[in-house]
């Protein structure tokens, strides 16, 4: 029998990739394309521009610079493939053992070598789309610093590729394993955990050795030791590094044919190794993928706790917001990401800390009265992050569901109510966490600790409502995994938003911060006066507004919604 | 009573469900039939609140699902073709959820749930999560949890998909035993056989209109059926055409066991 090609074995795959982007155009026209274009345009180009400078400075420096230019591509090559082989673990589990089109293929007379195949290939493009795109402008800016020419272009996909092809297989390989031992959706489970912790020790292990006294040369005894350091390769059995040498060897007139060679014959051998492993172990593992977490539970206790804590509310209320905690205490994949969350509290206030501000009494006040305020805009940033991946899914994850509660008596209003205080109660938590301690930390006055406090409130009012009515209004009923909800169109338009919020709020107390730090600056005393009162005004209405409005567009918005 | 007063559904273009008016009165089950894309899914989801149709109304006991959806929906039970539950809510804590959408609570509640997941059969899986349960355990959860708070109007799409027979065979006894006591169910269905020996008056629909209406004996004497059964009746009504085409298709094709 002839087999199908690997291009008709994922057919369903890329046609209904081609007609979600046909959807998208119908639905959005091409204002939606040209913004993702004008956003993405712009990502690269910061990311190409701040590149060109670094790289421009060290290649003034003709002993060191291409030295340091070649350490940082294998440091930057070296956290894709980290990143990527996390990525692979998870992605595969997916596309291997969990995916809708496995019980057709499985059981269609395909044989295994074109399963694989084939799903190493879906694996390959769904977690190493994003590096690959992240490594354009990197690679253009080494192209363009070096002269590397129009044949850098294609030398450089040659060296990526295989470069990418190995996370693929090695994560696809583990994951087999991972699934013949535990059920897949425990492996899950498992990995989630297992990877946000690792990905939080990795992050917070680098910010506490603080590499940026690595830079200082007082930090080594003597510029010998320091050359030496440049000279040693990270590991010479890492593929980043094969891929630097290869890529630095050619920008620099060097062509060495071993590092490409070494790439491509290696990916073509793990191929084939993780080809017989699947070829051993697919079938048991793939059965066994279809066993479920069975777990018997109890909800006593969010019963006794927050029910007892909610009993003044009526009863719709209260349980839709008991479920809502259960669904994401009881979901892995949700919860495990609070991981991420605390190490990147303590980053963020490790990295306050760190800042040399309290060097002399006036320069110091000014300066913490600043970075105090500045801290308002980043926090803010930090909150919406946080509410686009916890709050902006909250009704899309809904959608298989709503032929319960739009049959049901429950009001809509309600509905969003509970999703709009599961999402803020916490948020507010952090934000004031966040923006309290870090002026702890910073021994601010007490006006920016009062000011940066009802500012940061107010903020996260807001932008947990926007988070819910970008959600509500570029809702993805179809996804499953609610992690690529975020990362939508409509996640894109929230971000925007929430970041044009945070220009105008801060603008607006700028004013009035500014008359504070002038006045206790010249030694005068501060007067809250009609003028400073009215900024304030400014920035509690611009808060007021874009908690009201969202929340009104995404009801009406959820009125329409047909199912 | 449930009234249908010229409702019409556009999907764009395309018309899914077309001035379609239907009374069905209490104490009376009712059989929605029609083959596959005939609108029958879209008129129940709208009957249920859970579409806006394009023109006409919804009425479950002289309250408009769409302009006083409160009052109406407290009347309703709806149980979906598709069982989508939360995976990671148990049996038990599922139906305690539906009971608490409709405003109920308590030592009452409790006892029904401990009631209905004894019924069907689920009672020893209710401390455990709904993603372990098979799809028939999924569609008696949601079954029972359309019978939670006791309504008045049952609508129901495609009842006896997934069940086991003994759990069809119960749902059969509930929806007759519902109906006797005044309930009103509205069901569509393909299973023809359970239709016929179920349904005191059926509708068929096609191309989202009302073909025709009646006790399958009216049918039969509008149609000039004779003794003919529902089935030929449907056939003959909606697609025989197709049906002998298909036959025919399946002979010259070899497959299966090779039907002449």
């Amino acid at each position: 029998m002839t087999q199908p090609s690997l291009w008709r074995v994922l057919e369903p795959k890329w046609r209904t990739a081609l007609q979600r982007i046909r959807e998208e155009r119908s639905r959005g026209g091409s204002g939606k394309l040209l913004l993702l274009v004008a956003v993405g345009a712009l990502f690269w180009l910061t990311v190409y521009w701040v590149l060109y400078l670094v790289l421009r400075h060290l290649r003034a420096d003709p002993d060191l610079g291409s030295l340091l230019a070649g350490k940082v591509l294998g440091v930057v090559l070296l956290s894709f493939i980290a990143i990527l082989v996390l990525s692979n673990v998870i992605t595969a589990l997916s596309s291997f053992f969990l995916a809708k089109d496995l019980d057709l293929l499985v059981s269609a007379p395909v044989d295994w070598l074109r399963i694989y195949l084939a799903k190493l290939g879906e694996t390959l493009l769904h977690s190493s789309w994003m590096v690959a795109l992240m490594a354009v402008p990197i690679l253009t800016a080494y192209g363009v610093i070096y002269r590397g020419g129009p044949l850098f272009a294609p030398f450089a996909v040659l060296t990526l590729f295989p470069m990418l092809v190995l996370p693929a297989v090695a994560g696809s390989a583990l994951t087999l394993v991972l699934v013949n031992v535990f059920p897949a959706r425990r492996t899950r489970d498992l990995l989630s955990i297992v990877a946000l912790g690792a990905g939080g020790v990795v992050v917070l292990l680098f910010r506490l050795i603080r590499p940026e006294r690595l830079v200082s040369p007082e930090g080594f005894r003597n510029l010998l030791d320091f050359i030496a350091v440049l000279r040693t390769p990270t590991s010479p059995f890492l593929p980043s590094e094969w891929a630097t040498r290869a890529t630095m060897g050619f920008l620099q007139g060097a062509i060495d044919p071993l590092p490409l060679v070494l790439l491509w014959t290696t990916a073509a051998g793990a191929v084939t190794l993780g080809a017989l492993l699947h070829s051993r172990l697919y079938a048991t593992g793939f059965t066994k993928a279809q066993e479920g977490a069975e777990r018997f539970v109890r909800g006593g206790l969010w019963q006794l706790t927050v029910g007892t804590l909610l009993g003044f509310l009526p009863v719709a209320k209260r349980e839709f917001v008991i479920k809502d905690i259960k669904l994401f205490f009881r979901d892995t994949t949700q919860w495990s990401q609070l991981i991420l969350l605390a190490v990147l509290v303590v980053v963020y206030l490790f990295n306050i800390k760190m800042l040399p501000l309290h060097r002399g009494e006036q320069v110091g006040f000014f300066y913490v009265t600043l970075v105090s305020f500045l801290n308002l805009g980043l926090a803010g940033f930090v909150l919406a992050a946080i509410a686009a991946r916890f709050i902006f899914p909250a009704v899309s994850l809904e959608g298989r569901h709503m032929w319960l509660l739009r049959s049901s008596p429950l009001e809509l209003k309600t509905l969003l109510w509970s999703k709009y205080w599961v999402g803020t109660v916490p948020l507010l938590v952090l934000a004031l966490l966040l923006t309290g301690l870090t002026n702890v930390l910073l021994q601010v006055r007490p006006f920016m600790m009062v000011v940066g406090m009802l500012t940061i409130g107010g903020l996260t009012f807001a932008i947990a409502a926007l988070a819910l009515g970008f959600g509500a209004l570029y809702p993805q009923f179809e996804t499953e995994n609610a992690a690529q909800i975020p990362t939508s169109f409509g996640g894109l338009v929230y971000m925007m938003a929430t970041i044009a919020l945070l220009g105008a709020v801060l603008r607006a107390l700028w004013t009035a911060v500014y008359a504070y730090v002038r006045a206790v600056y010249e030694g005068q005393p501060v007067v809250v006066d009609a003028w400073m009162i009215s900024w304030f005004a400014v920035a509690a209405a611009l808060c007021a507004a874009a908690t009201a409005l969202p929340l009104w567009v995404g009801l009406r918005r959820m009125e329409r919604f047909e199912f | 009573m449930i009234r249908l007063e010229n409702l019409t559904k556009h999907y764009g273009s395309f018309v899914a469900v077309d001035d379609v008016s239907l009374e069905v009165s209490r104490g009376l089950l009712y059989g929605f039939l029609g083959p596959n894309g005939a609108g029958k899914t879209t008129t129940l989801r709208m009957i249920a609140g859970i579409l806006r149709p394009t023109d006409g109304r919804v009425l479950l006991g002289g309250d408009d699902v769409h302009r006083n959806p409160i009052a109406a929906k407290q009347r309703l039970g709806f149980i979906p073709d598709r069982p989508f539950v939360y995976d990671k809510l148990t049996g038990a804590e599922f139906l305690r959820f539906v009971a608490a959408l409709y405003g109920q609570e308590g030592d009452a509640v409790d006892r029904r749930v401990a009631e209905l997941l004894e019924v069907f059969e689920l009672a020893s899986w209710k401390d455990e999560l709904v993603e372990a349960y098979s799809h028939g355990m999924r569609q008696k959860l949601i079954i029972s949890s359309a019978l939670i708070h006791r309504p008045e109007y049952i609508v129901v799409d495609e009842p006896m998909v997934g069940l086991d027979p003994k759990a069809a065979r119960l749902l059969k006894d509930i929806f007759r035993q519902f109906a006797s006591r005044g309930g009103t169910v509205l069901m569509s269905t393909h299973t023809l056989e359970v239709a016929e020996a179920m349904c005191d008056r059926v509708a068929i629909i096609q191309h989202g209109k009302i073909v025709a209406e009646g006790t399958v004996d009216d049918l039969r004497r509008q149609h000039r059926a004779g003794d003919a059964s529902l089935e030929e009746l449907f056939l003959k009504l909606t697609g025989g055409v197709q049906v002998r085409e298909l036959a025919e298709v399946l002979g010259h094709g070899g497959g299966g066991d090779g039907a002449p």
